[in-house]
């Protein structure tokens, strides 16, 4: 797949802080590609830089293979999404999703009220995005609410206006900023849905930038996990999750937080910061680490118990629903199968190529 | 040829920005500048050119009795007008406030009536406050005869027209002031009268001095400068009602700059005037920054 | 809650005995306007008119220029207040939602700029205007008042508060930033406006400092001016259609503020405000 948007060495410096260090991102045509990162990490910075609404102090920006670092936003034709969903407060629904048509098909004369009419194919035009905001309109279930205005409006149909102003223009490339973070737990994965079912039917390229790193496996077919405004790792989930590239995107990737064993807290493989994952760590009769049990968290489909090592490192481990929890203060015995052991640098946190 | 996107950027701030701040010179950082060098020149309008002159504009302002009878009278009309213009609106304001519980309506009209002065054309009610002080015709010497006190001369008597103009310049600003005080009494949590009341200061008087009071201070602080600030321009009633008379007892700074500058054509000396005027506002504005966050939210 | 007597009727007693000083020449002068001539010339106390007398005001439309002063000081503050607009709103945009070279030394001079009352610049202008040859137009009523600090000032703490976002949508779907300013942060800014447009007009049709400097052609008197003329002219003996022209003169603003007291509260507050 050829590749529709590129950075490449691309850094922000804002006076004498520097946001971005020399990052480069490739987003395949037709991808869905998060960018992952705590707020500050740079992630929103890349995203403006793609839309053109802010400019690199050095690096280039190619779309489908040419350099726009010259261009303006409007002129990349992309389309963006907005955490606030940016909304136009006076405009209803319809002028709403209509604004980059109208921008688009008629001349400033044309966009006159009543005097607009008069100009030669302005009505053409205003038929033809009439009829695009319907179909936008009917394909997000927002053709009741046309005329209303944004204060009217939940959370979740703000978002679908801001969704339906980014799609009737028929962009080159989607770039969404956290655009679910606004909205309730249950409303977002609603939206999560939607939103994936826009992307395959669109077949366009979208870059989602979140700091929710459910949200990103659950999307994605490539996360870019951004720390310190440099790319950590660049992949598929899977990948993510199964071969951290470091110790910061182990800690950054799985639902559940990974534990880090250093040498002494009964797995040692020549010095190396061992990472297990709390879901690879299960009670075992014959296990071969142990650690005094502190709390356990009942969670109906599983147990999630909190211990500590000899060392005193806290070690999280989850047990099945049926285990027989133990009081706390007990020695617990925990098995793990040794494939499943991520080994990192002690000194630089760097993934090891080999595993025992 | 296309020009670059920092060009066009550039180009866009410069086509957003530019006409205000060219405006902004133009019309106020020029002046200002041409009008201290003038205060320092013999300039009269109309003339081929000008000497310099150095402090002689300044020194004549303060040492000619007419000119510092401008100053000094400047100076009592603000005196007089900051305490009574910022103590009736403040006592017009807690007054209202407290009607606003038991009778919103009158609360309502009375505040309407007290800001009237404020938005009416000071110019067309000077000329009526002259019919209504008007030696014979007038309604307040007609009731003063009938009651048969003494009939003054309010606007042509030397000993008490300033104290004419300030009693209108009271008139004409205790209703912004009363909105100034309402916006901060609006602002004092309820729960403090609560708390108040449960310490013992139950009564109207003891309320407005433990809590009304000290929660009023910045506001009050305010308010002074602002009226201050108000005070010191006075110009339309003087122009319109004495014209700085009779035998200069009612000039004040802003009317002398007029009458130097544009009656007698004496550019320079008025510049001077002018200055003196700038100075005093701007320590006023200095007292202002110190307390710029205590700014009341009016509503 | 105790004395409810004490606590109410005594305050009451007071502001309803203020509100009647207030009123005192707002009452004297309807008065005037509507009472017969004779009425007027008399040392008895009349406080009202025996009769409503219109020829006051049919004097003052008719055989006055009162009709052409209120035309003026239309133009005038409609003049001012249309450049005031035109200059200030971008200018505010930009000062709070883009970034340039210079915006925060601007923003200082615009407050500066806040700092100088008009009087101080007097003298100045009517030399260049001088020079330039427009005293005595309407232009020169006008010029000197589209800059404007406080509205610069004004929008600008509006537009800052506005979501950065909403502007990079703008820019995205392809508006220019003058586009940007007339057709998103205008229309957002309507409720800052109008208390702007409140304070602007209040202040310049009530303003007789500049109009008596700027002009002598009484042509283009505005209307505290115009009132003078009529005033001098007529030397004190035609009080009726004098009150009549000064009630004319005062109605619009006190109509419109009657009408949207809020507003005008809110608008002539916040001009005050700038100091």
């Amino acid at each position: 797949m050829s590749a529709i948007l590129e950075l490449r060495d691309v850094t922000r410096r804002f006076g004498d802080k520097t946001v971005l260090d020399k990052v480069s991102i490739t987003i395949a045509q037709g991808s869905f590609t998060a960018l992952l990162g705590a707020s500050g990490c740079g992630k929103s910075t890349s995203l403006r830089i793609m839309a053109g609404l802010d400019r690199p102090t050095s690096g280039e920006v190619l779309l489908g293979g040419s350099d726009v670092s010259g261009l303006s936003a409007y002129e990349r034709n992309v389309a963006m999404v907005f955490q606030s969903y940016a909304l136009y407060p006076h405009l209803t629904v319809a002028q709403n999703i209509a604004l980059p048509l109208t921008m688009r098909h008629l001349s400033a004369l044309g966009r006159v009220p009543f005097l607009g009419s008069l100009v030669p194919g302005a009505a053409e035009a205003r038929r033809t995005i009439l009829s695009k905001v319907g179909e936008a309109a009917e394909s997000l279930g927002l053709a009741e609410l046309l005329d209303r205005k944004p204060g009217q409006l939940s959370g979740g149909q703000k978002q679908r206006v801001a969704l339906g102003r980014a799609l009737v223009r028929d962009p080159a490339l989607f770039l969404l900023d956290e655009p679910l973070s606004n909205l309730d737990a249950r409303l977002r994965i609603r939206m999560r849905s939607e939103i994936s079912a826009l992307h395959r039917r669109t077949g366009k390229a979208f870059v989602y930038v979140t700091h929710d790193q459910t949200e990103a496996m659950a999307m994605a077919d490539q996360i870019v996990v951004m720390i310190g405004g440099d790319v950590a790792q660049a992949g598929a989930p899977r990948e993510l999750y199964e071969r951290p590239a470091n110790r910061d995107v182990a800690a950054f990737i799985g639902h559940n937080a990974i534990n880090f064993l250093e040498p002494g807290d009964g797995i040692d493989v020549d010095g190396a910061i061992v990472g297990l994952r709390p879901e690879d760590l299960a009670p075992a009769a014959t296990g071969a680490l142990t650690g005094r049990l502190e709390s356990a968290e009942y969670l109906g489909s599983e147990i999630v118990l909190s211990l500590r090592s000899a060392k005193g490192t806290e070690i999280r481990a989850i047990a099945p629903a049926d285990f027989d929890v133990p009081a706390p203060g007990s020695e617990v015995r925990l098995g793990y199968a040794p494939h499943k052991l991520h080994l990192f640098d002690a000194a630089t946190g760097v993934r090891r190529r080999t595993t025992p | 040829m296309r020009l670059s996107i920092e060009r066009r950027q550039a180009l866009t701030d410069l086509w957003l920005v530019g006409p205000a701040t060219l405006a902004l010179f133009l019309f106020i950082f020029l002046p200002v500048a041409i009008v201290a060098v003038l205060s320092f020149t013999d300039y009269q309008f109309g003339a081929a050119s000008f000497n310099w002159s150095g402090l002689d504009n300044y020194i004549k302002l303060f040492s000619s009795s007419i000119g510092r009878r401008a100053v000094t009278n400047t100076l009592i009309y603000v005196a007089i007008v900051i305490p009574f213009s910022v103590g009736f609106g403040l006592l017009v304001a807690a007054g209202l406030h407290q009607m606003s519980n038991w009778a919103p309506r009158l609360s309502n009209v009375l505040k309407t009536v007290y800001f009237l002065p404020v938005a009416a054309t000071l110019v067309a009610m000077s000329v009526a406050w002259q019919m209504v002080l008007h030696p014979s015709l007038g309604i307040v010497n007609q009731t003063l005869f009938s009651m048969g006190l003494p009939t003054p001369n309010w606007l042509s008597d030397r000993g008490l027209v300033l104290y004419t103009l300030s009693m209108i310049g009271i008139w004409q600003s205790v209703g912004y002031n009363m909105v100034l005080f309402l916006a901060g009494l609006a602002a004092i949590p309820s729960e403090l009268y609560d708390a108040a009341e449960v310490d013992g200061a139950g009564s109207g008087w003891s309320r407005f001095w433990t809590v009304t009071w000290p929660m009023l201070g910045p506001t009050t602080l305010f308010v002074m400068v602002v009226t201050a600030t108000n005070a010191f321009r006075v110009f339309e009633t003087v122009a319109t009602m004495t014209k700085g008379g009779p035998a200069f007892a009612s000039d004040t700074l802003v009317y002398a700059l007029y009458r130097e500058g544009f009656v007698y054509f004496k550019a320079g000396y008025a510049s001077a005037i002018t200055m003196v005027f700038f100075a005093f506002l701007l320590a006023l504005a200095l007292i202002q920054f110190r307390f710029v966050e205590k700014r009341v939210h009016y509503r | 809650m105790n004395h409810p007597i004490r606590s109410r009727v005594l305050p009451l007693v007071l502001l309803l005995t203020g509100a009647a000083v207030i009123l005192l020449p707002f009452v004297w002068m309807l008065s005037l306007a509507f009472k017969p001539r004779d009425e007027i010339f008399t040392t008895t106390i009349e406080f009202l008119p025996s009769q409503i007398e219109w020829s006051n005001f049919t004097f003052a439309l008719t055989e006055t220029d009162i009709p052409l002063f209120l035309w003026n000081g239309l133009v005038m503050v409609t003049g001012i207040l249309f450049f005031q607009i035109l200059f200030a709103v971008p200018c505010a945009y930009a000062l709070a939602q883009r970034r340039f070279a210079g915006r925060g030394l601007l923003f200082g001079l615009v407050v500066a700029a806040l700092l100088v009352p008009f009087h101080v610049t007097a003298i100045p202008i009517f030399l260049g205007f001088a020079q330039i040859g427009i005293l005595n137009t309407m232009w020169a009523l006008i010029l000197p008042f589209i800059q404007t600090a406080f509205g610069i000032f004004l929008f600008r703490q509006f537009f800052a508060q506005l979501p950065a976002d909403l502007f990079d949508a703008a820019r995205v779907d392809g508006m220019s930033e003058t586009a940007i300013v007339w057709r998103i942060a205008f229309p957002l800014a309507l409720p800052a406006a109008t208390a702007f447009a409140i304070f602007s007009v209040t202040a310049h049709w009530n303003d007789l400092f500049w109009p008596l400097i700027a002009t002598t052609d009484p042509n283009l008197a505005t209307p505290p001016r115009g009132i003078l003329y009529f005033r001098d002219q007529e030397s004190g003996d035609n009080v009726g259609p004098l009150m009549a022209a000064a009630v004319i003169v005062t109605a619009p603003l006190v109509i419109a503020f009657l009408l949207a007291q809020r507003k005008f509260i809110q608008g002539i507050a916040a001009g005050g405000l700038k100091g």
